[in-house]
């Protein structure tokens, strides 16, 4: 049986965005993303776990040493992200909606060109306490 | 005396910015809160009225009103809008928590029947940052 691990590290930021689609008029973004268009935007306090799976290292124990992750994620991650307007301030949104499973996706990217390819990866993202989403899906 | 609380959230973008202050003052104070392009929260808003329980019903007051009172009063003018811009009774104020929640009890306490009162307003801006008025 496989000894393989997983181990977690929550993060938090906050940030404002809205939803919209650029090519749709006024009247067709309010139909379908309603109160998350508002033209001057809302905001979150997003809660992401970051899951990263392995093997113990037979030396010290760890699939990954958390306090690496944790840099890792703040690094590149948490400062990109906090306190900003997902819309204005990302170019990885300028044509990208920023919904939840956007954002996952953008945030796995990141941190998975940062962490050693022998480990799983797998992130969830908490848009409010009970609207979230996780990439990869398996 | 009983206290009841309802808890109620609303999601919404903010920044803190004095427009008295050039955009250097600004981030010295306010650091990252004072982005330009805004930022956001989740808030909590818990709400607790207090009064004698009422002998033919039970209740100290409806809870369903009250929910409705929040809903009209806070809740459809702070929900996923923009606090500085778009909100009418937080105009011309500091969008802090500290401001909103009192703004809030001035929202709410003139409809609620005597003889409820309104005891304390909560506001959750992060899990681990709140505020709370009791009015005084």
């Amino acid at each position: 049986m496989s000894k393989k691990v997983s181990v977690y590290r929550k993060e938090h930021f906050n940030a404002a965005h809205r939803l919209y689609n650029p090519s749709w008029d006024a009247q067709k973004n309010d139909a379908v993303f309603g109160k998350c268009n508002n033209p001057s935007y809302h905001g979150h306090n997003y809660e992401m776990d970051v899951k990263v799976t392995g093997v113990p290292d037979p030396d010290t124990g760890f699939v990954i040493d958390l306090k690496l992750l944790s840099d890792i994620i703040k690094e590149h991650v948490i400062e990109k992200f906090d306190h900003k307007n997902l819309n204005l301030d990302l170019k990885e949104f300028s044509n990208l909606n920023p919904t939840t499973e956007n954002i996952v996706i953008v945030i796995f990217d990141i941190l998975r060109g940062k962490i050693d390819k022998d480990l799983d990866l797998q992130v969830r993202l908490y848009e409010t306490p009970r609207n979230f989403a996780e990439y990869p899906s398996e | 005396m009983v206290y009841l609380t309802r808890i109620e959230h609303f999601n919404a973008a903010h920044k803190l910015y004095n427009p008295d202050w050039d955009k250097e003052k600004n981030e010295v104070v306010f650091g990252k809160c004072a982005n330009e392009n805004w930022h956001g929260h989740n808030y909590e808003l818990y709400v607790t009225i207090k009064g004698e329980v009422v002998e033919d019903t039970g209740f100290l007051f409806d809870i369903k009103i009250l929910s409705l009172l929040i809903k009209q009063f806070v809740l459809d003018k702070l929900d996923h809008k923009n606090l500085n811009v778009d909100v009418d009774f937080l105009r011309g104020k500091m969008c802090s928590s500290e401001n909103i929640v009192k703004a809030i009890w001035h929202q709410l306490k003139p409809h609620l029947p005597p003889p409820v009162q309104l005891h304390s307003i909560k506001l959750y801006e992060t899990p681990r940052i709140y505020v709370e008025y009791f009015g005084e």
